[in-house]
């Protein structure tokens, strides 16, 4: 009773390479932030926005290199319903980040 | 042993109370008692309780639904009773009461009314509609709606055991915390959302899936019904929004049960990010109800304009652009919270844009019913009366959407009046419309138009009479939630005018059941033999009505949109079958949805009222029930060709 579409799913599954690839990123993407927080005599705020970027990064990183993360697998599907999800939850918690704090300058908490 | 449960927990001396309660437990006792006299809870067990079949729980989530509509409304009328007579006078219900009214008013009629029609509606007409046999999860499709009847029986179950709760139907802190609303109320609204929620998210994921794997070959996503296609948007939607509300009311659980502070003020809890987090979920969920609704309609006007319908690719892209705009705009429901200019205009204007796409979705039905032959019938009266009934709540949602206008406006009947002349005009009139379309193909029985016209103009009257005055009481200063008011504001004679609205609508709920009623006395006169009573364009009306297990013999091929009515128009005479039959393979019943959800039940109820020791059963016997169904082999089976040639050939007589 299955009567699917799509004929192929297009993902792949990884090499060698490709993993050892990721997994030095990961170690890097790890380094350089706990560096940033414990040497660098930087404020507080540069430490917080680049501990966020680098996160974000590792987990571009991981998606790619260890969930296979691609523009063709399941005829692009997979790369849509990301972006998507994405797209929201950048609406979400931006939206929410940007609301509570205009409350709370408003409110002068 | 029991918890917070003792003899006092139920309302013994609350008249209206024991009333509603004997009432319920008498309609449940006599329906137990016919049941029992004719024999036919094995029937029920086998045929309805186990079912896999969308058909059939489509047919019991709308069912369900009816039934909560009369609860809700008994709400409703309660209601405009009290403020008709509550001038400079306390009425007849007091405010504790009262504020449990309209809380249960407003979580009934969106959670266990509107939700249940649209599931309802989505489960019977999308299989059918995309050439599959059933949906991509069937024993998940059990789950959720006995998930969902959980849900619907804690609610009712605070009428008589405990309280519901008073703090508005999305309990927003910090009148919900623990230290405002120390009963049970916000429990029995936390657990029968929560355990409803899962439901309709396992839906969402269910009816994403089916729509993209299960098509039938040739149908590419621009090749879908509309209604697909709303039904494809609404559950994209439920899977984005739902996760949010389990998060919030989960959060608001740590409040009140272990003692968090998310929401208190003390101890850097913020109340105002319970109100943020709940309209992120709250926005998408008007739009999860109202696009059906629009599919609906899109279906409805071609079939009675005898035309294909206008701008079929705009329906698409406007539908589209609507389901991720209403994740930029829940900021319009709490203008007044203090955000600041900048915040409120963004949001105001992101606002006002969702009318664009709305507009052309009202434009296209326009279009599309422009020099056809207008054939008037009840499902397109209800899409008329819609037409111009929801623009009126469009305009009046951009005139909300000022935020200069909401601080005048925000929580004042004009609110009230804008809401429900969307969610009745859109979402209840799509859904009576798809109700009165759709039924013959699922009884094989048309609806009696004479009564059905009755209900319709009651309904229709009704609603101006009632909603209307509402409008010019918000700027007259009447508020939302309001037990009684002074005599000298002048407010009486137009809430007199909303009281008689009301009954109108009771009269015209009344003529539907009469019409239900005639139709099922009078079905040997109004069958549909040839499975297309309307001479529609979709493929769910190429089957019997009802139709087979099966829905479909030979799974459809389509070449473009409205496939059936391009088929018509090949063969005007349907060809006879040849091509030979052979072994459908079909998912078996099983009980495990509704055993899995008693014990759901039983889990809710105990945490409702701390009865440690019957949650942890309850826990326990989803778990058991979960493993072993896992462990089960014996999920499917095969219908033999000769069985599927005898119930075809039966069928052909009549085509």
């Amino acid at each position: 009773m299955k009567q699917s579409t799509v004929t192929s799913s297009g993902a792949d599954h990884g090499t060698y390479a490709s993993y050892i690839i990721g997994f030095v990123l990961s170690i890097l993407l790890t380094i350089i932030p706990y560096y940033i927080v414990v040497y660098l005599d930087i404020s507080t705020g540069f430490k917080t926005l680049s501990i966020v970027i680098l996160a974000v990064a590792q987990l571009l990183v991981q998606l790619i290199f260890f969930l296979h993360l691609n523009t063709r697998s399941e005829k692009g599907w997979n790369f849509l319903s990301f972006v998507f999800t994405m797209l929201v939850v950048l609406i979400l918690i931006g939206g929410s980040l940007w609301i509570m704090y205009h409350l709370r300058a408003n409110m002068m908490l | 042993m029991l918890g917070k449960l003792t003899w006092d927990s139920v309302p013994w001396d609350n008249g209206i109370v024991m009333g509603a309660v004997s009432f319920m437990a008498a309609v449940v006792i006599i329906l137990a008692l016919i049941v029992t006299r004719y024999g036919k809870w094995r029937y029920l067990w086998n045929e309805w309780f186990t079912t896999i079949d969308h058909k059939k729980i489509g047919i019991m989530y709308i069912l369900v639904g009816f039934v909560m509509m009369l609860r809700g409304f008994s709400d409703a009328i309660m209601m405009r009773s009290q403020l008709a007579i509550a001038a400079s006078a306390p009425g007849y219900l007091p405010p504790e009461h009262y504020d449990q009214v309209f809380t249960a008013h407003g979580v009934i009629m969106i959670f266990f009314v509107a939700m249940p029609l649209v599931i309802g509606l989505i489960n019977i007409v999308v299989p059918q509609q995309i050439g599959a046999r059933d949906v991509a999860f069937p024993f998940m499709n059990s789950l959720s709606f006995w998930l969902f009847v959980v849900g619907m029986a804690l609610v009712n179950m605070s009428l008589a055991i405990g309280d519901f709760a008073r703090t508005g139907w999305l309990a927003y802190p910090p009148l919900s915390g623990i230290a405002n609303s120390p009963g049970v109320g916000v429990d029995y609204y936390i657990w029968s959302l929560q355990i409803a929620g899962i439901g309709t998210l396992m839906t969402g994921i269910n009816f994403f899936v089916t729509i993209m794997k299960m098509r039938c070959p040739g149908m590419t996503l621009m090749r879908m019904p509309i209604f697909t296609w709303t039904a494809l948007c609404t559950n994209i939607l439920i899977i984005a929004a739902f996760p949010v509300l389990t998060v919030t009311l989960a959060l608001l659980t740590l409040d009140r049960y272990l003692g968090f502070h998310f929401f208190t003020a003390t101890a850097g809890g913020d109340q105002m990010m319970y109100v943020n987090l709940i309209w992120i979920w709250g926005h998408p969920e008007v739009y999860i109800l109202i696009l059906p609704a629009f599919g609906v309609f899109s279906e409805v006007v071609p079939t009675f304009s005898r035309k294909k319908l206008f701008g079929y690719t705009s329906m698409v892209y406007a539908t589209g652009v609507i389901t991720i705009l209403s994740f930029s705009v829940w900021l319009h429901h709490f203008f007044t919270m203090g955000s600041g200019a900048n915040v409120n205009a963004f949001f105001g204007i992101a606002t006002m844009v969702i009318a664009i796409p709305t507009g052309v979705k009202i434009f296209n039905w326009l279009f599309t019913i422009y020099r056809g032959r207008l054939q008037i019938s009840l499902p397109i009266m209800w899409t008329l009366a819609f037409l111009s009934t929801f623009t009126i709540g469009g305009m009046t949602g951009v005139l909300l959407s000022v935020p200069g206008a909401d601080f005048l406006l925000h929580n004042s009947l004009f609110l009230i009046a804008h809401f429900h002349n969307v969610i009745i005009g859109g979402v209840v009139f799509g859904m009576f419309a798809g109700y009165s379309y759709w039924f013959p193909k699922s009884f094989g029985f048309m609806l009696d138009e004479k009564w059905g016209k009755r209900g319709f103009w009651l309904w229709v009257i009704g609603f101006y009479l009632a909603f209307m005055p509402l409008y010019a009481l918000g700027f007259m200063g009447m508020t939302r939630r309001l037990n009684h008011y002074d005599i000298d504001t002048g407010w009486q004679p137009l809430l007199m005018v909303a009281m008689a609205g009301a009954v109108s609508i009771f009269l015209g709920i009344v003529c539907q059941i009469i019409q239900l009623y005639v139709s099922i006395r009078d079905r040997d006169l109004n069958r549909d033999l040839t499975g297309d009573p309307w001479n529609a364009r979709t493929l769910e009306w190429s089957t019997s009505s009802p139709p087979a297990l099966y829905n479909f013999p030979f799974t459809p091929v389509v070449d473009g949109i409205d496939a059936f009515w391009a088929e018509k128009q090949k063969n005007p005479v349907r060809p006879k079958e040849t091509r030979p039959y052979v072994d459908i393979h079909m998912p078996r019943n099983t009980g495990a949805g509704f055993i899995m959800s008693a014990f759901a039940l039983f889990f809710g109820f105990a945490m409702i009222w701390h009865i440690w020791w019957l949650a942890c059963v309850g826990v326990l016997g989803i778990l058991f029930t979960f493993i072993h169904r896992s462990f089960e082999t014996d999920v499917d089976y095969y219908i033999p060709a000769a069985e599927i040639e005898a119930t075809e050939k039966l069928r052909s007589y009549n085509v």
